[in-house]
């Protein structure tokens, strides 16, 4: 199943957001979106979900499965959300309700999509907490989120866009709220739970060299334009328009190796 | 997971405990005045009037010689009717319009928070008058001022609580599970605000007791047929210089009645909060693995 965004514009009040953006992200394939803040990143992520906040209209085309998803109905929207594509938020502090325990909104999806009980919902919980190697399983779904650390509270969110199983993850930043040794583990994390799956994955980001850690592909924006896009190597090795450039010497500045591995 | 945990919580918080004990004590008390209470509330006896408080009558008599104890039983009943009625309706009142104020379209979202206002300069005494000068006293009067009176007041500070909570990442999120906006709204926005809620809703059963009072004192609430300590108070406080006792049983029943339901919501409010219960949370000490 594969996406297609092609001229998705996104205006707020009248005020051009991102301006006629388009990229593929074929069955499996590894995409990142990378750039600055401001540049329309997460709202073009939020578009994909139809869940723009209120004010927000997305124009252009979005084609998912073959299938249109710009003007769908919400309530269409709403099955596809969670059980083909799910996602991943920046804020793991924000990102978790805090009265409810890890193990509800973990199976929060699987509730919906598939069904389950009560019962075989938690059992599920606790399954899907493994699967992205929380500790304890069996405790932890019964804790609150302020029960538990940042990496742990990642965890728990991509469980939580994981558990259905989509066939699509888009994931917003997902590690830039963490520490530098905990951002690592969560990107091996998601690397391997997407490429296990056979997974299709969009990551968003504005570090080229994290993004060099998971994605192969990149579509390099700023206000709300592409500017560039390609293989990541093409772009670590050879990087043709200013933004990349210095999105390279960012990434250079702070990681110890040029270049990095893609 | 125990989904009556926050029932033990409560129970552990030395508000909630007296809250519960409270309520729980007026309940019993009002179910068994339906079956027996010491004398019948409403008889009279002439030649025992204004007894002290001794056997038989523990409390001593009124005016017309009718046991206050038995008046105290038989009037719990109907304070407990107004506070949860008044509460129900104040709930039902509350949501729907704090969240047609907070989730709606911006120009319903706007009328909805003038029309609050303009419905919060009304003092619950003036709705009270308004219906039941259209209808005539009952305890509906009291159930449905006080409730319409305290529903746009829980409406009003629910509102700015259930749009703050509205721009959490986790309401989003809850969306982009696959909730529909109104599951969302009851598994996400409304727990959320449900703190606030509730401080206002055991404020609303305790003003409600103090309305049914009230009102009954005036003549809007109660007739004088249906046993209450509003009424009782009324009739008793004519004669406060002669028989000052016999005045402190009724404003007994009632200030303990608010306390309790007032303390019931401050441990509600408690139980219900994860992040409030250090007890809960020391037998889980987070390990620091990422």
């Amino acid at each position: 199943m594969s996406l297609e965004v092609r001229g998705l514009t996104i205006e707020i009040s009248g005020r051009r957001v991102v301006d006629g953006i388009s990229f593929d992200v074929p069955d499996g394939a590894r995409v990142g979106l990378i750039g600055e803040s401001g540049s329309g990143k997460s709202l073009t992520a939020l578009a994909l979900l139809g869940l723009l906040p209120g004010g927000a209209t997305a124009s252009g085309s979005i084609r998912w499965d073959g299938r249109e998803l710009i003007d769908l109905p919400d309530r269409d929207l709403a099955r596809l959300r969670g059980d083909e594509i799910g996602i991943v938020f920046q804020e793991p502090r924000t990102a978790l309700n805090p009265i409810r325990t890890v193990g509800r909104q973990i199976a929060e999806s699987v509730r919906i999509h598939e069904g389950l009980g009560r019962r075989e919902a938690l059992a599920r919980a606790v399954a899907e907490a493994a699967r992205v190697r929380l500790p304890d399983p069996e405790q932890i779904v019964g804790r609150y989120p302020h029960q538990l650390s940042g990496g742990q509270r990642q965890r728990v969110a991509i469980a939580m866009a994981l558990a259905c199983r989509p066939r699509l993850l888009i994931a917003d930043e997902p590690t830039t709220a963490l520490d530098v040794t905990i951002q690592s583990e969560i990107l091996e994390l998601l690397h391997s739970l997407v490429t296990d799956d056979g997974m299709s994955l969009v990551f968003i980001t504005h570090d080229l060299a994290v993004l060099s850690q998971i994605a192969t592909h990149a579509v390099v924006l700023e206000d709300g334009r592409v500017v560039e896009e390609g293989p990541i190597s093409r772009l670590l090795t050879a990087p043709s328009s200013p933004v990349t450039q210095g999105l390279l010497r960012d990434a250079t500045a702070t990681l110890w190796r040029p270049g990095g591995r893609s | 997971m125990t989904r009556f945990a926050w029932l033990r919580r409560l129970w552990a918080l030395s508000t909630g405990r007296f809250g519960l004990l409270v309520a729980a004590g007026i309940a019993v008390v009002a179910i068994a005045a339906r079956f027996w209470t010491p004398f019948n509330p409403q008889r009279v006896d002439i030649a025992g009037r204004w007894a002290p408080p001794g056997w038989p009558h523990l409390l001593g008599t009124d005016g017309s010689g009718r046991d206050i104890l038995s008046l105290l039983m038989a009037g719990a009943g109907t304070t407990l009717r107004v506070a949860v009625g008044a509460a129900v309706v104040a709930t039902v009142i509350g949501i729907i319009l704090a969240s047609l104020g907070a989730l709606t379209a911006r120009w319903i979202r706007e009328s909805v928070a003038v029309v609050v206002d303009i419905l919060i300069a009304f003092p619950v005494l003036i709705i009270a008058m308004m219906i039941s000068a259209v209808w005539g006293g009952s305890l509906w009067v009291v159930i449905i001022s006080v409730g319409i009176g305290f529903g746009v007041n829980v409406a009003r500070v629910t509102r700015p609580e259930l749009r703050r909570v509205l721009h959490s990442d986790f309401v989003l999120a809850g969306r982009a599970s696959g909730l529909t906006p109104f599951q969302n709204l009851w598994r996400h926005l409304l727990p959320n605000v449900a703190p606030v809620f509730i401080v206002q809703l055991s404020w609303a059963m305790a003003v409600a007791v103090l309305a049914e009072a009230g009102l009954s004192y005036l003549g809007f609430g109660a007739p004088v047929t249906e046993p209450s300590w509003g009424l009782l108070l009324k009739d008793l406080q004519a004669y406060i210089t002669v028989y000052p006792l016999t005045v402190v049983w009724p404003g007994l029943a009632i200030t303990l009645t608010v306390l309790g339901l007032n303390l019931l919501g401050d441990g509600l409010r408690e139980a219900t909060d994860p992040t409030l219960s250090p007890r809960r949370a020391a037998h889980h000490v987070p390990e620091v693995v990422a």
